[in-house]
């Protein structure tokens, strides 16, 4: 009897071992192969994206497929992945081949740039800083707001339970402290001690510090803990519409303009010949049908008059603090905020 | 010598370097730019210093736990015919099969303060998600085939005999136990609380669901390491997996160390 155990265990860790290697092996891309394929051969790129872009990138890449196919003649087929922000562009670094990206940091696409896998400059190659769509951080509530929290000044309070995830492990909470950072820093008129002070007690009432952004909404969501989360605005409309009855969505008077940024990884079209239809599929974000449709997916647009046709869903008088602008750009903002040693790391230290 | 040798060495050899050795060595070479100074502040930094003590902590507490428990276990599963013995003996197993982050998920669940088992604790004031009680609870939960499936076989060869003749001899049922069963099953039991304290340290799948994460509280070493791969720095998640690969090892080679006197001892 133990023996059949055994020998089954050791048949499934090798099967595991070598569905391991198919399964990597799988990751290449089919079109790799010729360079020149622009002719009727079907077309495949492969758009490595973060979590909760899942829905959105479902809808688009069928428009997109329609519009190419009437544009070109040509039929493209869309490989999706998706995965925490900093993860998937580890992916692309360690070898998995994606033609674009569309990730949640902008500081996680330079990673690519540092790596030689996207050209200087990339920021600018899309309108808007390469960002189509952009979000902002709001705060999820318990229906009915029974602790009345309704500005970062309510949340810091003793006796409020805050949830959000790691800025350390997480890309999207970094947007989660520096909107804090915001608040406090307009408010205390730039004195920076006093702002490590307001996020130390923000910190403070963080109960559960998840690794990622998902994490937080199901220990929210699902597990009841906490009194708000710290949430990108298309994730809580997100919980919102699954547990309708359950939450609310409190905007506070500040936030930071959340931008997911998009590229072309240059290295990997050139080897597969996708250059092309990589670009347009990036350029079709901005047009309208495109931007309509992020808005329903609960991004804000970036064109401003179709973002006004959701001013029913989004509350667009937030005052939003931008990355640049506001704190000098991610690599200045990570070195000061979220390095081994800086802020974020000073706030825990006792 | 027994026909075959050559061939069989020669596949364990290919084996055990394509899976172990090679994947040890490449995380000694990713090292290899790093000066020892960095090594050493990052290997010593007080919030990763912190994550040590919890991480060894919880998985002492909990592969104490589990041999307690595993002894228990294996004696049942070995001494008594009850129904569905077989299909307890096949449960066992389960934490080795199913995968981590659903387990890490359902205890973190089933023990939160919202959840069934959690809400009975929580109204006598007891947390256990998000505490280092609910990291142990997780560990436990990996932890407990190892200790289970390295007592049972030798419980199973013990002849029932020698604590008939103890018995037959006046001992009591505890001088039995202490004198005649559990000399025999130690150098088992060691070698399952070194296996699961092993495998406790180095679990990420499931804790991190359960832990909390909070900085000096509640953050295990795996999660520091994936902290420092998320920043892209490959060169200090390697340092401190560097440290912990040292911790396993002193401590599986000590349990080594320790069976072998007590295997001494017990020859004379």
């Amino acid at each position: 009897m133990k023996r059949i155990f055994k020998t089954l265990a050791l048949a499934g860790a090798l099967a595991s071992i070598i569905g391991v290697f198919v399964g990597c092996s799988k990751n290449g891309p089919s079109s790799g192969s010729d360079a020149d394929g622009s002719s009727a051969k079907t077309l495949a790129i492969t758009n490595v994206s973060y979590d909760p872009t899942r829905e959105l990138y479902e809808q688009y890449n069928e428009l997109f497929q329609t519009y190419w196919e009437e544009e070109k003649g040509q039929k493209v087929e869309i490989t999706q992945s998706h995965g925490g922000s900093g993860k998937q562009a580890r992916s692309v670094l360690e070898g998995n081949e994606a033609d674009v990206v569309t990730l949640a940091l902008e500081g996680d696409v330079d990673e690519l740039r540092k790596a030689g896998l996207i050209e200087d400059g990339w920021v600018k190659e899309f309108p808007k800083n390469s960002a189509p769509y952009t979000s902002t951080i709001v705060f999820l509530v318990r229906k009915g707001n029974p602790k009345n929290l309704k500005d970062w000044d309510d949340i810091v309070q003793p006796g409020v339970e805050v949830i959000t995830p790691d800025p350390k492990s997480s890309g999207g909470a970094r947007w989660n402290f520096l909107a804090a950072w915001a608040y406090a820093d307009k408010n205390s008129g730039g004195n920076e001690e006093q702002d490590k002070e307001f996020l130390k007690s923000l910190y403070a009432n963080v109960t559960v510090l998840d690794s990622g952004a998902r994490g937080s909404t199901t220990t929210f969501v699902e597990n009841g803990q906490g009194d708000v989360l710290l949430a990108w605005e298309n994730e809580a409309f997100l919980s919102l519409k699954e547990h309708p009855d359950e939450f609310e969505i409190v905007n506070p008077s500040l936030s930071i303009l959340a931008q997911p940024s998009v590229a072309v990884v240059d290295a990997n079209v050139e080897k597969h010949g996708t250059e092309e239809v990589s670009k347009a599929y990036l350029e079709y974000l901005y047009s309208d049908d495109a931007q309509r449709l992020e808005g329903q997916n609960y991004y804000r647009p970036s064109n401003p008059d179709i973002l006004k046709e959701f001013s029913d869903t989004f509350d667009l008088d937030i005052e939003l603090v931008n990355i640049d602008d506001d704190f000098g750009g991610w690599e200045a903002a990570t070195e000061k905020f979220f390095a081994d040693g800086a802020i974020f790391d000073q706030i825990y230290k006792k | 010598m027994i026909p075959g040798f050559g061939l069989s060495m020669g596949i364990t050899i290919t084996m055990l370097s394509l899976i172990v050795l090679i994947p040890l060595l490449s995380v000694l070479l990713t090292l290899s730019n790093t000066t020892f100074k960095d090594f050493w502040q990052v290997i010593t930094d007080g919030q990763t210093v912190a994550t040590y003590k919890v991480s060894l902590s919880c998985a002492a507490v909990a592969a104490t736990i589990n041999v307690v428990f595993g002894i228990l276990l294996a004696w049942i599963l070995t001494r008594y015919k009850f129904p569905f013995r077989r299909v307890l003996d096949g449960l066992i197993e389960l934490p080795f099969a199913l995968p981590t982050a659903v387990a890490g998920i359902s205890l973190t669940t089933l023990y939160s303060d919202k959840g069934w088992i959690g809400g009975l604790f929580g109204k006598i004031g007891i947390k256990i998600s998000y505490t280092t009680t609910g990291i142990v609870i997780a560990m436990i939960f990996i932890g407990i085939p190892f200790v289970v499936r390295s007592i049972q076989p030798v419980l199973e060869k013990l002849d029932p005999q020698y604590e008939e003749a103890a018995s037959a001899l006046g001992a009591s049922r505890s001088r039995i136990f202490f004198k005649v069963v559990f000399p025999e099953i130690l150098p088992a039991a060691l070698t399952g609380f070194g296996l699961a304290f092993a495998r406790c340290i180095g679990e990420y799948g499931s804790v991190v669901f359960i832990a909390g994460n909070i900085p000096y509280q509640t953050q295990i070493t795996p999660l520091i390491i994936m902290n420092k791969l998320e920043q892209f720095n490959y060169a200090a998640a390697t340092s401190i997996a560097l440290v912990m690969v040292i911790f396993a090892f002193l401590l599986l080679f000590g349990i080594n160390l320790l069976q072998a006197r007590i295997n001494k001892i017990a020859r004379g």
